[in-house]
């Protein structure tokens, strides 16, 4: 029932920014468009949702998909015991969100690692730099077009 | 008997056996520990499966110590450039074990990150399947590692270090 009411009202509250709303297997779930998002977290952020958490900051390829790259962000409220999972589209050729940093200290480094395994870019990113891979790698390891079997040895390999 | 002229005892021996002899029974293990196996390992030297029955009890903490070089768990592409560069620090001569399928061949992870089996790096003596391997695996393979150390002719190496790689 809560579910449906703050899908309600976000659909109210944004009705351009707020793409779809839905509650599969219970999990309420938005899909915003790109640009809202500045304008959406803060307002989940406040009461009455005070969304505190930031559960976790993803990111998923479709490469069939014509805006390839899918953000995935889970909040969480603490006061109300309650999750929402917050989605955007992002086409590889403007590949650039906007960056959560301000809103959640812990979005510094789960946007460095959406980076470095996807090649998202992040505007006002006070740090922006690779997260687990080596300074030298080349590409983004966890897009679906980078070769299976393909090393990037740091060092010279025998033989 | 007053004109009995007293010798010590001797043996005699090929200079090659005494010193295989030496060095399979007093190796010095390097114990890294780089993932799961380490539990296995570090079970190996307690007291149940008691390594030391073989003359390798003591594991050392700095590879300058230790001749045996037990490699136990997954490389990442990120360590191999550690792991080559403390091999390079311990003193000839000196074995390396690889120890679990992922130091054999990267094991279940053949992913953009892990190296695919520390041979491509370092000249891997023994190979020890399992993942994790047994501590019984693990002291056959140190046991196969002494009879292959039995075999080898150190003397040969005085004059090329690298004749055993």
């Amino acid at each position: 029932m809560e579910e449906t009411t703050i899908l309600e009202a976000l659909k109210r509250r944004f009705p351009k920014g707020v793409v779809d709303a839905s509650a599969p297997l219970g999990d309420a779930t938005i899909v915003i468009r790109k640009d809202a998002l500045l304008e959406i977290i803060p307002f989940l952020k406040e009461k009455p949702y005070e969304f505190a958490m930031l559960l976790d900051l993803t990111c998923v390829d479709y490469p069939e998909r014509a805006e390839r790259f899918e953000m995935v962000y889970h909040l969480f409220s603490l006061a109300a015991n309650r999750r929402l999972r917050i989605k955007l589209s992002v086409p590889e050729d403007a590949a650039v969100v906007d960056s959560l940093v301000r809103f959640w200290k812990n979005a510094d480094w789960l946007e460095r690692e959406v980076f470095d395994m996807f090649g998202v870019r992040f505007a006002g990113h006070p740090d922006l730099r690779r997260l687990f891979m080596n300074d030298g790698f080349v590409g983004h390891p966890l897009r679906k077009d980078y070769p299976l079997r393909k090393r990037q040895p740091m060092i010279p390999l025998r033989k | 008997m007053s004109d009995r002229i007293e010798r010590p005892p001797f043996v005699l021996a090929k200079l090659d056996q005494l010193i295989t002899w030496s060095q399979k029974n007093s190796l010095w293990p390097f114990g890294s520990g780089l993932a799961c196996c380490a539990i296995e390992m570090i079970a190996t030297a307690a007291a149940r499966y008691d390594i030391a029955r073989f003359g390798m009890e003591l594991f050392r903490a700095s590879p300058r110590q230790a001749d045996l070089f037990i490699v136990a768990g997954t490389v990442t592409n990120k360590m191999a450039p550690i792991i080559r560069r403390l091999w390079e620090q311990m003193a000839d001569p000196k074995w390396v074990v690889a120890m679990g399928n992922c130091a054999v061949s990267g094991g279940p992870f053949p992913t953009y990150a892990v190296l695919q089996g520390v041979d491509r790096i370092l000249p891997v003596d023994i190979h020890i399947a399992g993942c994790p391997p047994t501590p019984q695996g693990l002291l056959n393979g140190l046991l196969l590692l002494q009879e292959r150390i039995a075999k080898s002719h150190p003397t040969k190496e005085i004059f090329n270090p690298d004749a055993r790689r």
